[in-house]
């Protein structure tokens, strides 16, 4: 093997091992993470029931294969009925969660579908309680 | 009647042939992709590259994908041109004003013409060679992408910087891409529909090569640029299309990119009994 192609091999070691160590670290209660100013925010979308047709869509497209068609949770994935997400979370705190994702328990970030349709998917998914 | 969630995917994707944005596969699903360019390049032969890619994501932070590549040239021949191996992982894990992603790719191809990235003095040249004499030249890379992605308004912007390294010994070489898109509509609409504004996205993207370790810069190299556009059918599939531009003589004058996938949710639960 030429020096080069070490060097090479060192260097895909390193970036794989830096990914790992950065993710290694413990969940945590995400809720406890949210700035404040997030936690505030209100949804544009609120009490239209548009906003909880076209959340319905949205959720059924993007997050019904992990959490469930009904939204109960799946045998990894959390229910989106629970007394945290209804009552603790605010708006704010799920479209922070939303767009930061829980990568590493599996939580994607969600920031591609854009502001509206986020805020969309929190009027349905806070439509459940 | 509610068709199961893995058949009922409408994933959005970026409309980009060669940009990476900084977004992941999501852990579990298997994205099935065909992408396709044709050319005519300028002395030679018309072309149509192809590459079939396996994209799945092992991790929240972390994505690999697996490439068939293959190519036919008008007046030559239809032939397979190897395959490759990436892996991507984005080392922060919450969204800032600008995400990276960190890349790398091993592929053992000769004779390619998918021109998934433009490196080096990569160019017009290399679309002369015919495919019997092309095909004796291996190319075992390694090839390193540092991929930087924005979200602003509704728009992705996204940046790539490439270098690429050839087991044989040659000089690193150096590329870029640069693409930006954005939903026609960024709101949902209430109700089902197939031809609606949120269904498409529209960007732009341009990309080309930056020389390598014996001479940084663009003399000598292709450079690209084009508008490209997707759109996603209800039952999941995307179909995106795109003509780009040669900004120079060394450049194809134009390519036309177009592209097939789909996603599969959740894929290896498929084969559990357990499995929803």
């Amino acid at each position: 093997m030429t020096r080069t192609s070490a060097l090479l091999i060192v260097v895909v070691v390193v970036i794989v091992c830096s990914s790992l160590a950065m993710f290694a670290i413990p969940n945590g209660a995400w809720l406890a993470n949210v700035p404040q100013r997030d936690r505030e925010r209100v949804n544009p979308y609120r009490d239209q029931p548009d906003a909880v047709a076209a959340g319905r869509r949205i959720f059924l497209d993007h997050c019904a294969h992990c959490h469930g068609n009904d939204a109960e949770g799946t045998k990894k994935r959390p229910s989106l009925k629970s007394s945290r997400v209804q009552q603790e979370a605010t708006d704010g705190d799920l479209h922070w969660l939303l767009v930061n994702g829980n990568r590493g328990q599996g939580m994607p970030s969600w920031i591609k579908l854009g502001d509206p349709q986020i805020w969309q998917v929190i009027c349905y998914v806070k439509s459940l309680h | 009647m509610m068709l199961p969630s893995y058949l009922n995917c409408r994933c959005q994707e970026y409309p980009y042939f060669v940009t990476y944005s900084q977004e992941m596969e999501e852990p579990g699903n298997l994205d099935i992709e065909m992408f396709n360019v044709v050319g005519n390049p300028q002395g030679g032969n018309s072309f149509l590259g192809s590459d079939v890619e396996f994209e799945y994501g092992l991790k929240g932070w972390w994505t690999t994908e697996f490439y068939l590549d293959g190519q036919a040239t008008q007046n030559e021949s239809t032939i397979f041109t190897g395959l490759r191996w990436e892996n991507r992982f984005r080392p922060l894990s919450r969204e800032h004003w600008i995400n990276p992603v960190l890349y790398a790719e091993f592929e053992d191809t000769s004779a390619d013409k998918t021109i998934r990235e433009v490196v080096g003095h990569d160019g017009l040249p290399d679309f002369l060679v015919p495919n019997w004499l092309a095909r004796m030249d291996k190319e075992r890379e390694l090839e390193l992408k540092l991929i930087l992605g924005s979200n602003v308004h509704g728009w992705n912007i996204s940046e790539n910087f490439i270098a690429e390294k050839n087991f044989a010994g040659d000089p690193w070489e150096f590329g870029y891409a640069f693409g930006a898109s954005r939903p026609l509509q960024l709101a949902a609409s209430a109700h089902e529909c197939t031809f609606c504004a949120e269904k498409f996205q529209v960007g732009v993207e341009m990309y080309g090569g930056l020389g390598d370790a014996n001479g940084f810069g663009l003399p000598l190299t292709s450079q690209y640029l084009g508008p490209t556009i997707n759109w996603t059918a209800p039952n999941g599939m995307t179909v995106a299309f795109s003509p780009q531009f040669g900004l120079n003589g060394y450049s194809i004058p134009v390519l036309y990119r177009f592209s097939v996938s789909y996603e599969i949710q959740q894929f290896l639960s498929h084969f559990h009994r357990s499995g929803q």
